[in-house]
This record gives structure tokens, sequence and C-alpha cells, in this order.
């Protein structure tokens, strides 16, 4: 007997699937993706599109403004900065550690915000208190105040940076992950799978976890654009990445001096930052549009 | 309702317990000896037993917590390692700055955010509601430090309308009562000095409300949406009221619950954005003086300024939360 091919329905679409096809006819969403792919393109294909070392200093091309002021010349298309290192090199690789900064502390804010939110949910009670009130002092802590306090004890770093900032971000993936929990708790299936003896990490992983994972889809995307923001502050505060290492927001706070001789030194980063978190914004939205109308404004 | 009130004080002494808690072990862990740290490295040794003695650092670390507690009861956050000052003292002169700032900026949010959010959402899908909505995603994504210094290049430096940095020109006299500037100006009817406070706050706030102002802005847009597809503003156009007086007087009445709530939650995130627009500007707020304390490792001013930023920022939220349950009592039930 022949096995016939199913017949291809597509109505046997994961449903999550077809909310993703409907993303593609949202414009800015599109958008948002386009922006983000070229940010990654840059930031992973850095040293072959870069035109310099961005560390190399020159002092024979110091403040050189960009191409198209009188002044400029190709060589240096959007201008050095005061040690004669050029901008658009500059940029190209902060894009490289912006985008190190938004994977590895949302990454870290995903792992154990999903690993707590789960804990606390599933097995309730005094451990499910308890996460809760840890949840809390993090979030007692305004915008920045957290990371700035955390960065200030262990030392200024990059490293530091990306885990203070993973630390702030817990409690969202935390709160959206217990809240799914709680909700799927209630349901037959999990008393049925309980029932057969399935082990409890089984149960949250492969049945409970799917069900919520549009929503941290949403949260994963819209921290990322936060995080590069929160990331680009830290740096201007001279508590993230240290010079000199290209950042973005290290580069606006050592153009402060040159604000009026030359300010297309503290433009451009600006311009860039700008640029990389509406791309994630942009894509953020649509993801929320599109997978989980619950988390609309 | 009372019940709900009591319930979220009682949820927020273990937070604030925690926040010290937090703060105080932040100390510790951080490497070195906690004496070196707190008076630097140049400090004799003298000075140093003394501030073991003080601090009880040769304690165990659950003795130490407790003397620390001690002395936050009698309202005794630290002293200043730079100019022995008490850090409380301090606290209470500039926080005036910060709060000055913060509701300036607020107000602005609120104004603009509201009107852009209605004519949105009145007007939707048309070029203003696209243009807005962009403006507001924009505003969002924006870093605000280098908005103000974008700002301060604008119309400082280019234009020469506002002025850089301060709250107040050099040669100003003002006399300080409560410490608002602009207040103190008002009620000593200094004209001159009102005009300057309110021109150095300009810059200042209008970066700081940059993001509060986008967000409202949205959330105005999509409550209004939200109510203006209900079936009783049908029946109010059916009866032939105006749309000025559906869309203020019954519309907005409704849409304005949940944006509210987002207000009272900017207050808590402009207050924490106050750092850095306050570092650009010289605003001699908490932020600014944070910011100096972390720069000079100025651990004691650290500690006591975190624990007041923390403690007011929760209870703003949890002020504005009640007020929410005012407002709609339906999530008091729960």
């Amino acid at each position: 007997m022949t096995k016939e091919k199913a017949q291809k329905n597509p109505f046997d679409r994961h449903p999550m699937l077809e909310q993703l096809s409907q993303l593609w006819r949202n414009k800015t969403a599109v958008v948002g993706l386009v922006i983000i792919t070229v940010f990654m393109l840059t930031a992973i294909f850095a040293p072959l599109l870069s035109p310099h070392d961005p560390l190399e200093v020159s002092l024979y091309d110091q403040i050189k403004p960009p191409v198209w002021h009188e002044k400029g010349t190709w060589k240096n298309i959007l201008g050095t900065d005061d040690l004669g290192r050029d901008t658009l090199s500059r940029i190209i690789f902060g894009a490289r550690v912006s985008l190190a900064v938004a994977v590895i502390s949302v990454g870290i804010a995903f792992v154990f915000g999903v690993l707590l939110g789960s804990i606390s949910g599933y097995y309730k009670g005094g451990i499910d208190s308890i996460i809760m009130r840890i949840m809390d002092i993090i979030l007692a802590f305004p915008y920045l105040l957290l990371a700035i306090v955390v960065v200030a004890y262990l030392g200024p770093s990059l490293e530091n940076a990306m885990m203070a900032i993973g630390i702030t971000y817990i409690p969202r993936f935390a709160r959206i992950v217990r809240g799914s929990v709680l909700e799927e708790c209630e349901k037959d299936y999990v008393m049925a799978a309980r029932s057969i003896g399935a082990k409890n990490w089984r149960i949250i992983f492969l049945a409970i976890l799917p069900n919520c994972m549009g929503p941290l889809i949403v949260q994963t995307t819209l921290s990322m654009a936060s995080a590069i923001l929160d990331a680009a502050a830290l740096s201007f505060l001279g508590l993230g990445a240290q010079p000199p290492t290209p950042e973005w927001g290290g580069m606006i706070a050592m153009s402060r001096g040159l604000i009026l001789r030359a300010s297309w030194v503290m433009t451009f980063p600006g311009i860039a930052i700008l640029l990389a978190v509406l791309g994630f914004n942009l894509l953020g939205d649509g993801l929320r549009d599109a997978l989980d109308p619950r988390l609309r404004d | 309702m009372l019940a709900y009130i009591i319930r979220r004080i009682f949820i927020l002494i273990p937070t604030l317990l925690g926040v010290s808690i937090l703060v105080f072990v932040m100390l510790h862990l951080t490497p070195g000896d906690p004496a070196v740290l707190l008076l630097g490295e140049r400090a004799t040794e003298e000075t140093l037993v003394e501030l073991r003695e003080h601090l009880g650092l040769n304690e165990p670390l659950y003795v130490q917590y407790g003397m620390f507690m001690k002395r936050l009861m009698k309202g005794d956050l630290g002293e200043t390692i730079w100019t022995r000052q008490k850090v409380w003292t301090e606290v209470k002169q500039r926080f005036p700055a910060t709060i000055e700032l913060t509701v300036v900026a607020l107000c602005i949010a609120c104004f603009f955010g509201i009107i852009f959010g209605i004519i949105s959402a009145t007007k939707q899908y048309s070029i203003f509601d696209y243009v807005s909505m962009v403006g507001a995603l924009a505003g969002v994504s924006m870093p605000i430090f280098w908005l103000g210094l974008i700002f301060m290049l604008i119309f400082s430096l280019n234009l020469g309308w506002l002025p850089i940095s301060g709250r107040l020109s050099v040669g100003i006299d003002l006399e300080i009562i409560t410490n608002f500037y602009i207040l103190d100006a008002v009620l000593t009817r200094n004209w001159a000095a009102l005009k300057d406070a309110v021109w150095h706050i300009i810059m200042p706030a209008v970066t700081l409300s940059t993001i509060p102002m986008a967000i409202v802005a949205r959330m105005t847009r999509s409550a209004m949406l939200d109510v203006l597809r209900q079936d009783y503003i049908k029946t109010a156009k059916a009866k032939g009221l105006s749309n000025f007086t559906v869309t203020f007087k019954h519309a907005l009445r409704n849409a304005l619950i949940p944006v509210v709530t987002t207000v009272g939650l900017q207050f808590g995130v402009a207050l924490g954005g106050a750092i850095l627009t306050e570092t650009i500007f010289a605003w001699p707020g908490v932020g600014k003086w944070m910011y100096d304390a972390v720069m000079q490792r100025d651990y004691m001013v650290i500690q006591g300024g975190t624990l007041f930023i923390a403690a007011v920022f929760v209870v703003i939220n949890l002020c504005v939360d009640v007020l929410y349950a005012i407002i709609n009592p339906r999530i008091s039930v729960q």
C-alpha cells in the first residue's frame, strides 16, 4: 500500500504561522524588520563594511567634517572625531556592541524571567510570594537607577552593564509567564498530564509555555529596543562600554566638548541609536497587533 | 476599598525592606574593603579605624544591618564622604529641583499628549494621525540625552534663544522659600526671576517630556478609539449633540481612566530619566547628584540617595494604583 502524500490544507497550518503571515500586511512592521535586518547585517559584517579601523587614531585627520562640507573628503564620509577616528567606521562597529548588548541582556532576562515565572506560577504558594516580592524589589527602582547602582558597585564595564540591564528586565518576562502558567494550570490537559505521571518540568516546558509564546516574542522585541537605549544611556554616563570601545552612547558623551566645533560627531551616533531602536519598536508593535491583542496599550 | 489600600500598603513594607537589604548588601558585594571604599585609597589608618567603629564594619553582617536600619529610623541616611554633610540635608535641598523639573515635564507631556491623542483618534487614518503616531514612535525610540544635546545645540548655541544650563542666571536675586524657583518667584512677585526661571526650565522639561508625551499620546488615542466605538457614543450623536460635546464631555471622561494610570506611571519613568536630563543641563537636582556620587564613588550618597529615590517611587506607584482603584471601582474587587 502506498502512502498518499497528504493534501496541503491551509487550515492545517500552525495558528502562529497564520498570525505571522498577517504580519506581512502590516507595513510598519515590515519596515521595522528591514531596519533590524540592516542593523544585524551591519553588526555581523562590520569588518567588511567599515572603511577604516574604528580604533585607529590619526592625529593628522582630527575633526574633519563630513563629505558634504566644503572641507570634507570621501576618505571620511561622516567626518572624524577629535582623535582622528573615522565616525562612520565607529558607528558600524558600534552596531556590533549594541547588538551584543541587546541580545545578551534580553537573553539573561528571558531565561531567568521564564524560569522564575514558571516556578512561581506552577508551584504557587510560598515560593510564588517570595519570587513576586523579589520582582517587586527590582521594580521598585525607577528606570535606570538599578542598573546604575549595580554598575557603580561592580565597576563600569560593558559586561556589568549587560548584566545590570538584564536583571532590570527580568520582571517583565516573569510576569507574562507567571500569568500564563496560572491560567493554563486550571485547564484539564494539565490535570490529565499530571495524572499520567508526567514530570513537572515536562508539563511546564512542553505544554504550558508554548501558549505564552506570543506575548513573550513581543516582549523580547520591545525589550531589545529598550536595551539598546539603556546601554547607550549607561555608556553615555560612563558606566557602560569604556573608551576606546566604539559604542553609540559613549560616542555622544565624548562629543559633548565638540558640540560647537564638530556637531556631526554627536549627531550621527544619535541617529544610529534612533534608527536601531525604532526598528525594534516598529517590529514589536506589529508583532503585538498580530500575535497578542491583549497586550495592546 | 479601604481593604485594598491597606493590602497594598502591607505589600509596600517588605518591598522597601528588600530594597534596603539590597542597597546595604551591595556595598559588601563590591570587591575591596568597605572602609577603604568609603573613604578612598589615601585615607589614614586612624580615619579607617574610626569609620569601622562608627559603622560597625567589624561586626557580623546582620548586626551591621541592624545598626543601618536603626540609623535609618532616626532619619540618618549617612554622610557624604567629600563634605561630611548629611545625605538627608543634601536630598532635601536638591529634591525640589527634580520635582519641579518632573512636574513641568509631565504637564507638558499630558497637555500635548492628550491633545494629539484626541485629534488622532477623532481623525483616525488621516495624515495628522499617521504623522503623530510615527512621531510618537520616534519619540519613544530616541535617546533623550542625545535629544537634549541637539536642543542645546539648536536653541542655545546656534540661535541663542534659551540659556544653556542651570536653574537661574548668575546675577538674578531670588528669595528661596520653597526651593521651587517658579513658585518662589511668583510668591515674592519677582517677575524678572520668574521669566529667568521659566526660560531655564523650558529645554530640560521639553527634553524630559518627550517620552511621556509619546506614550500618553498613543495611550489616549487607543483609549479614545475604544470609547468612540461604544454604543452610548452613537446614542449621543443620534441625540444631536455636537461633535465637541460628544468628544469632550462623554468620550474623554471614560477614555481618560487608563490615561491617568499611564501618566502616574510616567512620573516614575520621568524621575529616573531625570538623571540623564539633569546631567546634560547641569540641573541641580537629585539625578545629577546621584550621577556625581557614582562618578566620585561616594558610596554613602549612592546608598542613601538610592533608598530615598526608590522609596519615593514605590510610594508614588502606590498612590497611582489607589487613584486608579478609586476612579475605576472594578479593580478593587479583585
